[in-house]
């Protein structure tokens, strides 16, 4: 039985925008599952039917072998929930907060155990209002672990967390998949996506583009490495078709005035590479490589960049 | 699978896998059924107590209003008429009559020039200027749209025409019979209790659900197993408690401070103010049940209030408006609640004298919490 399990999702915002359009996912218990994908990609809207915090306008979710429509109530308890954004009372201690949250819960863990698994135990005693962004948000991930969940739900858990912070999260996530949880994530953060999870769907306009493990979405670029250069010539995007025919070059697309170029061996593409560049007369100005990432594939896919800032 | 059946072995099976058996806690805690609606109340009065502007708004600006009104409105002993006595011949003579009529206590007079006098009359610093004429008569000066020259009018002549030798055709006598409760202050503190009760429900409950939905806590609860019921039961629980220290700051303010006397026993008074309390509870959600955002929120309580304010006798009677509106005002929760807790304050009225009252504001407040509840958006 997966843990998380949803058939033709849509929701359709006011009768005109469709911000989700028929998505299947299928999670299964102790996995950490990442929902990759651009702003207003719909990731938001998936994750929070799934929570049962919005109605599909069609399609089922079915969590634990249960339904919203008829086990609301145990679901609640068994879920672990951290939306994109809450401004918790600024007025409570971070240990007033999370006691307040456990009390809804049959069976919650203990506040103090809480804080100390997320660093806050420092924190136990001061203002939420008082806390850093960051303190704020693994604030948000106590309240949603506060009551012993079988399924965590993390939306953008580390939007706006500094390197260390994101790492500490991180850690937290694995602790609590070790323990036999699941995960379910969005994330803006391709290294994110490729570290904690172990499979990923790509989100965009609403539908998944591709899904499978990170290695294997890798690969479905071809290469593993990304070789990227640019040329004196500046015409680099007419002869696509040369740069093609180099050995170990399964495809080429061109970003930003840069060429790249997917290669399975770079240690032979890339003395050819030089070898037409000055075949032409030409001189590089520019020559990276670098292992493919997700962002790779999801430019593969569509043709943009997950963060256009 | 829908349900777990003890007789079938896999469903049993299934059944123990969900259990959170791997992410037991080390120390295992069993939550009762009030433990959230305890904990949301608890929340709930700390942060009304860490937040001092509604310790002011509560606790001390009703107060001192009271205070400010109370010495502004007192009743003077047995009020002083002043009167303006224009100087020149025969001024003299007024005064040396008023000094001598029966009425001396009651009566201040100053002997101005004619300018002084007419200003100080226009000022209301005068109720009645004195002309004395050329031939020995005096012409009063008053105005008839106010009351109390209208009063000096009489009493001044009465004065001036007793001092001067009139007799009085029949022996009449005055007895002085003060009922208690009559002064200005005694009407005012059961005002602003009522007055108290709807601003604290208003704001305590409609502006803060908007808050917390504008800041999507209301939605982070509702992620919880949370019972939406216990929300609702603590944030109104929270305004009673509130309501309670209230009526005891009040009333024992106005018992020390202004000598006030409470005739109605204090369980009928809190009860009439629980009525009150809840009634605008429901008002507050129904305002609430809508609103994204806080400015509209605002807008939508001042409208629901300020007719109140105006109409439903806070500070001073409504029976001054016209008798056509009188069905109108009487029906307004806090008019109900006003008089409810005057009579039971002031007059000690029984409960059962009430139905009335406490009708109107259980149909206010069971409409409204109806109307809240299948209105009301959580996210
Ligand atoms: N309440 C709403 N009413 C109308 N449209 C909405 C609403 N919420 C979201 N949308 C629209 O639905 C689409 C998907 O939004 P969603 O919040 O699910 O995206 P997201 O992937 O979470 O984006 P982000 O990365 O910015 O959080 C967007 O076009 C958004 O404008
Ligand atoms: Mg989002």
């Amino acid at each position: 039985m997966p843990a998380i399990e949803c058939r033709g999702l849509r929701k359709t915002y006011d009768g005109k925008v469709e911000a989700v359009r028929g998505l299947d996912l299928e999670i299964q218990p102790g996995e950490c599952f990442g929902l990759l994908g651009p702003n207003g990609a719909g990731k938001t809207t998936t994750i929070e039917i799934l929570e049962g915090l919005l109605a599909p306008t069609a399609g089922q979710v079915t969590l634990l072998g249960r339904t919203w429509q008829k086990h609301a109530r145990d679901l609640r308890e068994l879920l672990g929930i951290s939306l994109q954004e809450t401004r918790f009372s600024e007025k409570l201690s971070v240990r007033e907060t999370l006691d307040l949250f456990a009390s809804f819960y049959r069976h919650p863990r203990a506040a103090a155990e809480i804080m100390q698994e997320l660093e806050l135990t420092e924190k136990a005693d001061s203002w939420v209002g008082k806390l850093s962004g960051g303190q704020k948000q693994r604030l948000a991930v106590a309240t949603a672990l506060v009551g012993n969940p079988q399924i965590l739900f993390l939306d953008e858990p580390t939007t706006g967390l500094d390197p260390q912070s994101r790492r500490q999260l991180w850690e937290i996530v694995r602790g609590f998949q070790r323990r036999g949880g699941t995960v379910l994530l969005t994330t803006h953060y391709m290294d994110e996506a490729e570290r904690l999870c172990d499979r990923i769907a790509i989100v965009d306009h609403g539908q998944i583009i591709a899904q499978g493990t990170p290695a294997q979405l890798i690969a479905r670029l071809g290469g593993h490495h990304v070789v990227e250069f640019a040329t004196s010539a500046g015409d680099g995007a007419n002869n696509q078709e040369l740069w093609r025919m180099l050995p170990g070059v399964d495809s080429v697309h061109e970003d930003d005035g840069m060429l790249l170029l997917n290669v399975r061996e770079p240690h032979q593409t890339i003395p050819a590479l030089l070898a037409a560049v000055e075949n032409q007369g030409a001189q590089l100005v520019h020559l990276t490589t670098r292992q493919a990432s997700l962002e790779d594939v999801f430019v593969h896919l569509t043709g943009r960049h997950l963060r256009e800032d | 699978m829908h349900t777990v059946k003890p007789t079938d072995p896999e469903a049993q099976a299934k059944g123990a896998d969900m259990q959170p058996m791997p992410l037991r806690p080390s120390r295992p805690r069993l939550n009762g059924r009030w433990a959230g609606y305890t904990h949301l109340l608890l929340a709930r009065m700390r942060e009304l107590k860490r937040e001092p502007e509604v310790i002011f708004w509560v606790f001390v600006f009703p107060l001192l209003l009271a205070l400010g009104l109370g010495i502004a409105f007192r009743n003077k002993p047995a009020d002083v008429a002043p009167v303006a006595v224009v100087s020149g011949p025969g001024a003299q003579h007024a005064l040396e009559l008023l000094q001598a009529s029966p009425q001396h206590a009651a009566i201040h007079a100053d002997m101005l020039t004619d300018a002084q006098a007419l200003k100080g009359f226009r000022v209301g610093k005068y109720a009645l200027v004195i002309e004395p004429k050329a031939d020995g008569s005096f012409q009063y000066r008053y105005d008839p749209a106010r009351p109390e020259s209208v009063l000096a009018l009489d009493q001044i002549d009465d004065a001036l025409q007793t001092a001067a030798g009139r007799r009085n055709a029949l022996t009449t006598a005055a007895k002085i019979s003060s009922e208690p409760g009559a002064r200005y202050i005694d009407f005012l503190i059961p005002g602003l209790l009522g007055m108290n009760v709807m601003n604290a429900a208003m704001w305590g409950i409609g502006f803060a659900l908007v808050e917390m939905r504008q800041r999507k806590l209301l939605k982070r609860y509702l992620a919880t197993p949370m019972r939406r019921s216990d929300f609702l039961l603590a944030l109104t629980s929270s305004r009673l408690v509130l309501m309670l220290v209230e009526v005891g700051l009040l009333l024992g303010f106005g018992v020390l401070v202004f000598h006030m006397r409470v005739l109605g026993s204090l369980a009928s008074i809190l009860l009439v103010g629980t009525v009150g309390a809840l009634s605008f509870a429901g008002i507050g959600l129904l305002t609430a049940c809508r609103a994204e955002k806080i400015e509209s929120v605002s807008g939508l309580i001042n409208l629901v209030m300020l007719p109140m304010w105006v109409f439903s006798g806070v500070f001073f009677s409504y029976e001054r408006f016209p008798a056509v509106v009188q069905p109108f005002i009487k029906a307004l929760p806090l008019t109900a609640l006003n008089d409810a807790l005057r009579a039971t304050i002031l007059e000690g009225a029984p409960l059962t004298a009430q139905g009335g009252r406490i009708l109107i504001m259980a149909i206010w407040g069971g409409i409204s919490f109806i109307l809240a509840l299948r209105w009301f958006r959580w996210v």
